[in-house]
């Protein structure tokens, strides 16, 4: 029904490209343009594997958002829950007949593409409690019954990955999934109780840490008690960013990845390689990269008329956001090493997708803004 | 309607929200800047420091050792080009096609192949595996004629130790070969400067003077990989060579010692009596210290090990021999000085029918027939026992022994030099009530006389005391470092009371030497050039008995361990002495006979080299 509106009215389809939102594209696109030399300089200067691959993926994504910004948002809206059961019935499926590699199962066999569905979700299930909030009167966000409810969409996914094992996935997700509570106004007494609740129980839940986890924790609070094992990664790439220095040691020229001193250089560290050849400026041009999209992002959020969209929106790029940070602290050695790209910049199809079909509702929401949701 | 104002609630309370954490973001934001901030821009030379360490090392290549030179600035321990095959497993596509090859032109053993492979296995495929490391020229050519077949193979020329006079120094300048752990532990230099192959000094002045020969490292620097594979060079910083040692031997001399003492076991020592110069100083038997170089085999070092003459043993300065008469000087020397006899003092020799008797003991003159009575002039000359047995009971032990240590008896001529220097014996009646509890027998002070019972001394030290006396008794220190100017406040110190004294000495040694019945009579040299005064002496090596005294068998019926060592220390050229000398040929028989010949020979030498010699010198001040 949607698409047939789309082909009969050709005005409508131009006044839609007229309507995307330039900068936001014009900054993904330099984004695209960063994460591609970066991919090339950890290939070590040359057009090998990961960045062609990244290459073909970018491409493709990206061509890919600009059609989910064609499409009406109202029919996002309605693919809200059908999207979520699918997605989650993936996740049943990768514990079942899933790829293993390095020890958890994470992705499922597509044939043309493996996929890795726990990427997926951090997007969906903002589209998910977007929906389930949207309809919700005011009054009742605070029930029992809608909390109860909200709870469940976010912990059967999140137990879903887990037992992958997955927890760096599993936190972004309840972090999406709480991002949107936290926007449909559920009561500021529960974030602080919940909070106090955690930190009391952490204990209790570090003890249910799988052993290499501890050493995780463990080597965040002292990373020199295992220079050469747990605390390697850390103490890497903490070198490889300070010895950038203020301008960096030039593209191409980063002796710590060069000469494979970083761990994960393509994918959660990639911001280490970045930071060491672009020094401090080159970070700081990053995130403010970075800043601008979130502030596109929220800014349509804004402008939009009807609540899904706002939500959707504010939630999409809060959780961007946090991703972003929690990635940098990681690398930086604020926190503990969990496992999460950054988005866009890290190698892997299924983040880049997953981050291309949020940023493509964004945009639809954009060329919709006008558009209400009954 | 409602709905539209809860609708507008729910918008107000979404757009409240996201304000409250847009603050909190830029808050964030300004954290993770500001982190950024601390690593790179303050933290920055400390990470800087830290990425160079990862990425930069270091390989130090072994340092060229220093030479020695003889007095001539002849090399006599040197550094020669050796050929080496290397091999960097890891640039070999076949390694096993190409070590086999390998085998076949090089004609390995099997048991040198198998140590290969077991080195290659130990070793990181990007390291060098050596495969050979002193090659002939024939095989090393036959290599490189092969390379095209020998993908990875390396002909390297490396620098290696080499004595061109193979067993003339041995003894002198010990051997190089591999350092081992005791080595690391025992010199901080060695550790600091080790690499693997560094070869370093074990024995002689090679491991004495090791501070000054090794040099320092070259150093390579690479950038390397996480996995410590070199990527590339970041510079070569050129090591310096050791310190090149002259000494104070004269090659020619050297040679001529090792030549005379050649199918013997003994030693020679020559001494500048001025400057205390050592002009050559060998110990035979000998052998090549080049086959230590690269490891000695087994077989070889078993053969060196169990040779019963003991070439390991440097007999000129850790041999401890019983002077016999060659103390005889000194013993004279001290009556004289004590005054307890004059020259004139006489003694009656009566033969072996009518010996000394003491307490029961006799004490043989080794002459049957006895000297008759002797002077002390006659008695030196003739070595009469029986009356050097009377000069020591009159002198007592205590006082011969300060003077026997006053000539250098009994300490170690070298100090620390040599880390085998022995220092001999002279005993005296507190030494023996400390060492052995018991308290001296006069019996012993009489042997003392004639240089047998506790007394033991080194050719060296026998060489030394020689040279003092023949200086007229000044005190010298030997060197065997040419340019070892350590000033001795008491260098040139008379050692005499009375310098008619020495002369007497010198007069009788004179006699012993040039006149009939001198008991070196038979290997003077009458030409007034070369004519020397000396002593010759017998050492006991086991208490004669009454049954071999009646047997009197020649030297060659005794069985080699129990045959007597032959002694002789000389001073030349008598008109004006300049060199001393010490001979000692173990188990060789009488000293008149076996040893004072050899220094017939070898004064003919040293007064022709000392023009030379002093030439030399000359010139070397000249050219200043």
């Amino acid at each position: 029904m949607y698409q047939y509106r789309r082909f009969n009215n050709k005005n409508s389809f131009f006044q839609k490209f007229g309507n995307l939102d330039y900068i936001l594209l014009s900054c993904l696109l330099v984004l695209g343009f960063i994460s591609l030399a970066t991919m090339y300089s950890t290939d070590g200067g040359e057009v090998l594997f990961h960045t062609r691959s990244h290459f073909i993926k970018f491409i493709v994504f990206f061509t890919m958002m600009i059609v989910i910004s064609l499409i009406n948002i109202k029919f996002w809206f309605s693919l809200g829950y059908l999207s979520y059961v699918i997605i989650l019935g993936m996740l049943i499926w990768t514990i079942n007949f899933g790829i293993t590699a390095s020890g958890s199962k994470r992705w499922i066999d597509l044939y043309f593409l493996n996929i890795q569905p726990s990427e997926l979700m951090k997007i969906f299930i903002i589209l998910c409690l977007a929906k389930y909030f949207h309809r919700m009167k005011s009054q009742h966000v605070n029930s029992f019954y809608s909390i109860c409810f909200s709870l469940i969409i976010i912990f059967v996914p999140m137990s879903l990955v887990i037992i992958q094992p997955d927890l760096g996935t599993s936190l972004l997700i309840a972090i999406s999934g709480i991002v949107v509570l936290w926007f449909a106004g559920l009561n500021h007494k529960y974030f602080f109780y919940s909070c106090l609740l955690s930190i009391i129980s952490l204990p209790i839940i570090i003890s249910f840490l799988k052993p290499y986890q501890k050493l995780r924790v463990l080597t965040f609070l002292n990373p020199d008690r295992d220079p050469l094992g747990a605390g390697y990664q850390i103490i890497q790439s903490k070198i490889a960013v300070g010895s950038g220095g203020f301008t960096g040691k030039g593209f191409l020229k980063g002796t710590q990845s060069y000469l494979e001193f970083l761990p994960e250089k393509h994918t959660d560290f990639i911001f280490t390689l970045y930071s060491e050849e672009f020094g401090f400026i080159g970070s700081v041009i990053l995130l403010l990269i970075y800043s601008i999209i979130i502030y596109r992002v929220i800014r349509i959020g804004a402008l939009s008329r009807s609540y899904f969209a706002k939500l959707f929106c504010y939630s999409f790029g809060t959780s961007i956001f946090i991703y972003i940070v929690i990635n940098m602290s990681m690398v930086l050695g604020l926190l503990p090493i969990v496992g999460s790209p950054l988005p866009i910049m890290s190698y892997g199809g299924s983040s880049m997708l997953a981050t291309m079909i949020g940023f493509g509702i964004v945009m639809s929401a954009k060329t919709h803004s006008q558009q209400s949701i009954a | 309607m409602i709905n539209i104002s809860d609708s507008a609630t729910k918008l107000n309370s979404l757009n409240r929200r996201m304000f409250i954490l847009a603050a909190a973001k830029i808050i964030i934001l300004g954290g993770i800047v500001s982190r950024l901030f601390f690593l790179q821009v303050k933290e920055n030379k400390k990470y800087l420091t830290l990425s160079d360490k990862n990425r930069i090392r270091e390989w130090k290549l072994p340092p060229i050792r220093g030479e020695f030179q003889d007095y001539f600035g002849n090399t006599i321990a040197g550094n020669f080009e050796a050929y080496q095959l290397h091999i960097i497993p890891e640039e070999v596509e076949d390694f096993r096609y190409v070590i086999y090859r390998v085998k076949e032109l090089l004609q390995l053993s099997e048991k040198q192949f198998k140590k290969i492979v077991k080195k290659k296995n130990e070793i990181k495929p990007w390291e060098t595996l050596i495969v050979a490391d002193n090659l002939s020229w024939e095989k090393f050519s036959k290599i490189n004629n092969h390379l095209y077949d020998l993908n990875g193979v390396k002909p390297v020329i490396s620098i290696s130790r080499d004595y061109p006079y193979k067993e003339n120094f041995t003894h002198i300048l010990g051997y190089v070969s591999q350092a081992n752990e005791n080595d690391l532990l025992t010199n901080e230099n060695i550790k600091e400067k080790f690499v693997p192959g560094l070869k370093v000094g074990k024995t002689g002045l090679e491991k004495s003077f090791e501070q000054k020969l090794i040099g320092s490292n070259s150093v390579e620097r690479y950038e390397v990989n996480a996995y410590g594979r070199r990527i590339s060079q970041l510079a070569f910083q050129k090591g310096d060579k050791g310190e090149t040692i002259k000494l104070t031997i004269d090659t020619k001399i050297q040679e001529l010692t090792n030549e005379l003492l050649k199918e013997k076991a003994g030693s020679i020592c020559v001494m500048d009596i001025y400057t205390g110069a050592i002009v050559a100083m060998h110990s035979s038997p000998s052998f090549d210290p080049n086959s230590f170089v690269f490891g000695i085999s087994q077989d070889e070092w078993q053969l060196i090990r169990n040779n019963p003459m003991k070439p390991l043993v440097n007999k000129s300065l850790s041999g401890n021999y019983s002077p016999g008469s060659t103390i005889k000087p000194i013993v004279a020397l001290s009556a004289l000085e004590n005054e307890i006899i004059s020259p004139d003092f006489t003694v009656q020799c009566k033969g072996h029918k009518n010996p000394l008797e003491l307490y029961g003991q006799t004490y043989h003159c080794w002459k049957k027939e006895g000297h008759g009575f002797v002077n002390l002039r006659e008695a030196m000359k003739q070595s009469c026992d029986t009356y050097f047995y009377e000069v020591a009971r009159r002198l007592g032990v205590d006082k011969l022994s300060v003077t026997a240590k006053k000539f250098g008896l009994g300490q170690k001529v070298f100090k620390d030099v040599f880390d085998n220097e022995k220092s001999g014996l002279v005993p005296n009646t507190e030494w023996k009530k400390n060492a052995l509890g018991r308290n001296w027998v006069l019996g012993e002070t009489i042997i003392t006389g004639i240089g047998q019972g506790f007394i033991q001394t080194t050719p060296i030290q026998l060489c030394l005391m020689t040279a003092q006396i023949a200086n007229g008794g000044y005190k010298i220190y030997p060197k065997i470092v040419a340019n070892d100017d350590n000033q001795y406040a008491d260098k040139f110190t008379p050692l005499y009371k009375k310098s008619r004294n020495i002369k007497i000495i010198q007069d009788a040694m004179f006699s012993s030497t040039n006149e009939v019945r001198g008991t070196s009579y038979r290997s003077r040299l009458d030409d007034p050039k070369y004519r020397f005064a000396g002593k010759t002496g017998t050492s006991q090596v086991k208490k004669i008995t009454e049954r071999d005294r009646e047997l009197d068998l020649k030297t060659f019926e005794i069985p080699y361990e129990e045959r007597d060592h032959a002694l002789y220390v000389a001073f030349g050229p008598y008109k004006s002495p300049r060199y001393a000398l010490s001979i000692i040929i173990e188990h060789g028989g009488s000293g008149g006979t076996v040893a004072a010949p050899l220094a017939k020979e070898l004064f003919k030498m040293i007064v022709d080299r000392h023009e030379i010699r002093k030439n030399y010198d000359n010139k070397k001040y000249l050219d200043i």
